[in-house]
C-alpha cells in the first residue's frame, strides 16, 4: 500500500475558546474519520477528547461536523475527501465540553418529559406487520442527535426552551402512532414540545444516518393532529358529535406501569 | 504532586451521594435492574454509567432475543430452551440459572412489548421468531437485525420515566467495602472534568458487561473492558469459567478498520450459506445436521480449520452468501448488515458473497452468582448480564444474552432491593478513599512513563495471539509471561501533559488495568482446564474429558495471590436430568411422537 497522507484539521479547545490543529495521518484502505482520530490520539495527542462506543454506526456516540456537515465519525470514509483537508469540529448546537465532545444532556432532560407509551392492555398484542411498519422506522433512531444539531430552531435560534427538536418528535410519533397507545399528547405537542416551531425545511432528514424521514413521516402527521384539534373549525364541529379516537386519560392505569 | 491534584485527594472535598441501591452500568442488565429496584416500596436508586445513556454494548446485539414464546413453532417450551442452553453450554452451566432463565424469558419479552418495543410480526399478528444456531425451534424475537437497540431504547425510556437517577459519563474505579468486607459504596470520577464522586450505597448491582475488548479482533465496543469484574475481584468476589471466551464465527474481515465487527448470526438464520475458496459448503462436512446453524464454537472452529487446510478466502476467512434470496427480503430482514457492508466495505450483500472470519464476541465466565438473587459472595454485591456467570457454560447460544440481561437484570434489581431493605449503612474508611484518589491521579502526575494506548494494543495482541480461539500449554504460558511483563510496565502508565478534563488517555489507564487483571485470570483458567470444551479449544487436549467437565474453575484473590479452585458443577435434580435421557430435545421429541414419526425433522 502506498504511504498516502491525509491532513486532518481537528478543533482543539473548550468553552473558553480554541482552534483547529492539523495532524498528518497515513491512509489505510477503508479508513473512517474515527480511525484517523484514534491514530492522532495514539501518536500525537492522547488527551484529544472524542466520544465513541461501537464504531459500527449502532450507538450514535461519535457525532461531529465534518467539513461543515453533521456526520458520524465512524461512518464517514476518508476516501470521500480525496485531495481535501478534512476539518473536524464538534456539534454546534450543544455547549462545548472539550475538543469534539459536547454537552448533550439537554436531550435527556426533555426526553424525560414526554408522556410515555400507554397501552390499552398489557402484551401480547395482536398487531400486523403492515400496521407497525411505519413506527418501526422511528425505532431505527440511534440518538446521535445530528438532527438536533442541524435543526435551525436549536442551532441558530437557541430554541431549546421552545422546541424539543426532530429526535423527540420522532420519539413522540413512535408512541403516538403505536396501534395500542391510548395517551393523548396533542396538548403536550403544541404547548410543551413546541411542534409549531418546526417549519419543515427537512434539514434533519438530510443528516439522519439511519435515513429516517423525520419531517414527512413523524413531524407533519403530528402537526396535522395538532392542527385538527386546535385550528380546524370543521373538525371542532364534528368532535361535538363523536367520541375522540383517544381518551385523554385512561380509566385504569395499565398494570405494567410502575 | 502538583497542587491542583493534591487538593482533590482531600476526601472531605469529594462530592458525595447516598442511595439505597447503586447500579453500575446502563446496558440492558443495568437498566432492567434499575426498573426492578425502583418498583415497590420506595428505595432510592441511581444508575452510574461511563457512557451516555443508551450507548452501551447492548445496542450492538443484532439477531434477537431467544424466548420460547412458541409463536411460530408451537412445540417450543421452556424445557426445550433449557435443554438447548445446557447442551450447547456443554453441561458446565449452573442448571438453576438456566432453568430460571428458560422459564422467565418469555414474560420478560412480552413485558418489553407492553413498554413499547415493537418486534417484527407473524402473519397472525404475533411476535415473529427466527431460527438461530443450535436452537431446536425458531425462537428469536427480533426487529430486523437491530434487536439490541430496541431492548436498550425501550428499557432506557422506561427507566427515565421511573424514580431512577442517572449519572452519565462517570467512570467507576473502585468498589468500597467496610472492615467486614461488606459493600459500602462506589468510587469514581466524572469524565467531563475528572472530579471525584463517591456513592454511598447499601447494595450495589454490577451490570458492567464483558471484557471482549481485551482481544485485538473483537466485535465489542470500547466499553467492554471488564471494569466491574475487575473491581469486584479486587474486593474478594469470585470469578468462574473465565477461560470461556466466545469467538463468533462471523466477523467482518476487510477493510482493516472494521476487522472483527459483527456480522449477525441472523444472516445464517435467514438462510445465509458458508463457502470455502473452492465454493464448497464446508459446514455440511463438520455438522451435517445443523449445518450453517450449528453452535458458534463449532462454526468458528470449522472456518479456522478450512483456513489451516488452505481453503480460506483472500483475507483468511470464509464466504458468506445470502445473495440468492430476493434483495428486498434481505434489506427488510437485515437492514443493518446491508448498510454496514455498503458504507464500510463497498459490498452489496444482496448481490455478492462477503468475507467473514471469527471474532471475539462474548465472555461466558464472570462473577459467580446465586441464580435466584444474583448475589455474589461479597455481601451487598449483585451482578447480572455478561459480567455474571453460570447461564452459558462453555458456549453461549445466540439470542440467550439478550434474554439473560432481562431475566437476571430484573432478579438482581429485586435481590438488591430485598437486601437493602434490611441492611445498614456501612462505614467507609477515609484512608481507603485517600489511597484510591491518589492511585487514580498517579498517571497524571508522572512526567515520563508508558503510553496507555500502546499498552492496550500490546495487551490485545497478546490475548488474541496466545489465548485466542486456539490454545495450548505453550501458547498460554507465553501469553501469561507477556502479561506479567505488561503488568510491570502498566504500573508506570503516564498521561503526559494532560489535565483531568475529558481526557481519553487517562480513561484508558483504567481500562488497561481491568483488562490486564482479567487477561491473567482468563489464562490461568485456560491453563487449568486441560481439555477442549465448547469455546475452549486446547490443541494439546483435543477431547472433552468427563472428569474435567465435572468442575468449574473458581478464582479469587487471597492477599495478592490469585488462587484457583476446581469446584463441582452443581448436579441437576432428577426432574431436569430426565430431559437429557433421550438424544433429542423435549419439544422435538413431542412433535415427532405427535406426528407418529421415529425421527426429528430438524
Amino acid at each position: 500500500m502506498s504511504e498516502e497522507i491525509i491532513i486532518l484539521s481537528v478543533f482543539r479547545g473548550d468553552a473558553d475558546g480554541g482552534q483547529e490543529q492539523e495532524y498528518r495521518v497515513p491512509l489505510e484502505t477503508g479508513m473512517v474519520v474515527l480511525d484517523a482520530l484514534h491514530y492522532v490520539q495514539t501518536e500525537y495527542a492522547p488527551d484529544l477528547a472524542v466520544r465513541w462506543n461501537c464504531k459500527a454506526a449502532h450507538c450514535g456516540s461519535c457525532s461531529a461536523e465534518i467539513n461543515g456537515m453533521p456526520k458520524l465519525l465512524c461512518k464517514t470514509r476518508l476516501d470521500d475527501y480525496v485531495g481535501q483537508v478534512i476539518h473536524v469540529r464538534p456539534m454546534h448546537a450543544f455547549p462545548l465540553i472539550k475538543d469534539l465532545v459536547t454537552d448533550v444532556s439537554w436531550n435527556y432532560r426533555v426526553a424525560k418529559q414526554i408522556p410515555a407509551f400507554q397501552p390499552s392492555t398489557p402484551a401480547p398484542f395482536v398487531m400486523y406487520q403492515r400496521d407497525v411498519d411505519r413506527i418501526q422506522e422511528f425505532h431505527q433512531c440511534i440518538e446521535c442527535f445530528l438532527c438536533q444539531d442541524t435543526c435551525h430552531v436549536l442551532r441558530e435560534h437557541e430554541g431549546q426552551e421552545r422546541y424539543f427538536g426532530p429526535r423527540m418528535m420522532a420519539k413522540i410519533a413512535e408512541w403516538d402512532m403505536h396501534p395500542m397507545d391510548t395517551k393523548d399528547r396533542t396538548a403536550f405537542l403544541k404547548d410543551v414540545a413546541g411542534i409549531p416551531m418546526c417549519n419543515v425545511t427537512r434539514c434533519c432528514v438530510e443528516v439522519c444516518p439511519e435515513h429516517i424521514v423525520i419531517t414527512d413521516n413523524a413531524i407533519i402527521p403530528l402537526k396535522e393532529r395538532v392542527a385538527d384539534v386546535y385550528w380546524d373549525p370543521i373538525q371542532a364541529l364534528f368532535r361535538r358529535f363523536r367520541r375522540p379516537a383517544k381518551t385523554p386519560v385512561p380509566t385504569e392505569p395499565s398494570s405494567a406501569e410502575g | 504532586m502538583p497542587s491542583y491534584l493534591a487538593d482533590q485527594v482531600n476526601v472531605e472535598s469529594i462530592e458525595q451521594h447516598k442511595y439505597d441501591i447503586i447500579i453500575v452500568g446502563a446496558g440492558g442488565a443495568g437498566l432492567r435492574a434499575a426498573i426492578a429496584a425502583s418498583e415497590g416500596e420506595q428505595q432510592t436508586v441511581a444508575v452510574v454509567t461511563k457512557s451516555l445513556l443508551g450507548k452501551a454494548h447492548t445496542v450492538m446485539a443484532e439477531g434477537g432475543v431467544a424466548a420460547s414464546l412458541a409463536n411460530v413453532d408451537s412445540d417450543d417450551s421452556w424445557d426445550t430452551h433449557f435443554y438447548d442452553t445446557m447442551k450447547s453450554g456443554h453441561f458446565i452451566n449452573d442448571y438453576r440459572v438456566a432453568e430460571v432463565f428458560a422459564k422467565e424469558v418469555p414474560d420478560r419479552v412480552l413485558e418489553l412489548e407492553t413498554w413499547g418495543a415493537v418486534f417484527d410480526r407473524t402473519p397472525a399478528g404475533k411476535i415473529m421468531q427466527r431460527p438461530f444456531g443450535a436452537h431446536s425451534f425458531r425462537r428469536l424475537a427480533h426487529i430486523g437485525d437491530r434487536t439490541g437497540k430496541e431492548l436498550i431504547r425501550t428499557l432506557q425510556y422506561k427507566a427515565i420515566h421511573q424514580a431512577v437517577d442517572v449519572y452519565q459519563e462517570v467512570t467507576s474505579t473502585a468498589l468500597l467495602v467496610d472492615g467486614q468486607g461488606q459493600i459500602a459504596g462506589v468510587f469514581g470520577y466524572y469524565r467531563e472534568d475528572g472530579r471525584f464522586v463517591l456513592f454511598r450505597a447499601k447494595a450495589v448491582v454490577l451490570a458492567t458487561g464483558g471484557w471482549g475488548k481485551a482481544y485485538k479482533v473483537t466485535s465489542n465496543s470500547w466499553e467492554s473492558t471488564g471494569d466491574g469484574a475487575a473491581m469486584a475481584f479486587r474486593v474478594g468476589a469470585e470469578l468462574m469459567d473465565m477461560e470461556m471466551v466466545q469467538f463468533h464465527p462471523t466477523g467482518m474481515v476487510w477493510p482493516p478498520g472494521v476487522r472483527g465487527l459483527l456480522v449477525t448470526e441472523g444472516v445464517r438464520g435467514e438462510g445465509g450459506l458458508l463457502y470455502n475458496s473452492q465454493h464448497e459448503r464446508f459446514m455440511l462436512r463438520y455438522d451435517p445436521v445443523l449445518q450453517e446453524l450449528s453452535s458458534r464454537d463449532v462454526v468458528a472452529r470449522s472456518i479456522y480449520k478450512e483456513n489451516q487446510a488452505g481453503r480460506g478466502t483472500p483475507h483468511g476467512g470464509a464466504w458468506l452468501d445470502i445473495s440468492y434470496k430476493p434483495a428486498e427480503y434481505v434489506k427488510a430482514k437485515l437492514p443493518g448488515m446491508y448498510e454496514q457492508f455498503r458504507t464500510l466495505a463497498d459490498v452489496d450483500i444482496t448481490r455478492e458473497p462477503f468475507e467473514v472470519a471469527p471474532t471475539t464476541h462474548y465472555t461466558m465466565g464472570g462473577l459467580r452468582v446465586q441464580a435466584d438473587t444474583c448475589a455474589t459472595n461479597v455481601p451487598g454485591l449483585f451482578a447480572a448480564g455478561e459480567v455474571a456467570c453460570g447461564l452459558h457454560g462453555a458456549n453461549r447460544l445466540g439470542g440467550n444474552s439478550l434474554g439473560d440481561i432481562l431475566v437476571f437484570g430484573r432478579r438482581a434489581g429485586m435481590g438488591a432491593r430485598e437486601y437493602a431493605a434490611q441492611a445498614e449503612w456501612k462505614q467507609i474508611d477515609p484512608a481507603t478513599l485517600e489511597r484510591e484518589a491518589a492511585r487514580v491521579l498517579a498517571p497524571l502526575t508522572r512526567e515520563e512513563g508508558e503510553q496507555p494506548y500502546r499498552l492496550q494494543v500490546e495487551l490485545q495482541e497478546t490475548m488474541t495471539t496466545y489465548a485466542g480461539m486456539v490454545r495450548s500449554q505453550e501458547s498460554l504460558q507465553t501469553g501469561l509471561a507477556r502479561l506479567q511483563e505488561l503488568e510491570e510496565r502498566a504500573a508506570r502508565m503516564a498521561v503526559k501533559g494532560g489535565t483531568r478534563a475529558y481526557n481519553p488517555g487517562w480513561h484508558t489507564v483504567f481500562d488497561v488495568q481491568s483488562m490486564l487483571l482479567l487477561g491473567m485470570v482468563i489464562i490461568r483458567g485456560a491453563l487449568a482446564r486441560q481439555e477442549s470444551r465448547g469455546a475452549h479449544w486446547r490443541l494439546d487436549f483435543p477431547e472433552e474429558l468427563p472428569e474435567v467437565g465435572a468442575v468449574n474453575f473458581v478464582q479469587r484473590l487471597s492477599g495478592d495471590q490469585i488462587v484457583i479452585e476446581p469446584t463441582p458443577v452443581p448436579k441437576m435434580p432428577a426432574e431436569l436430568a430426565r430431559l437429557f435421557e433421550h438424544d433429542r430435545a423435549p419439544g422435538v421429541r413431542r412433535r415427532a411422537e405427535r406426528n407418529g414419526e421415529g425421527r426429528a425433522d430438524r
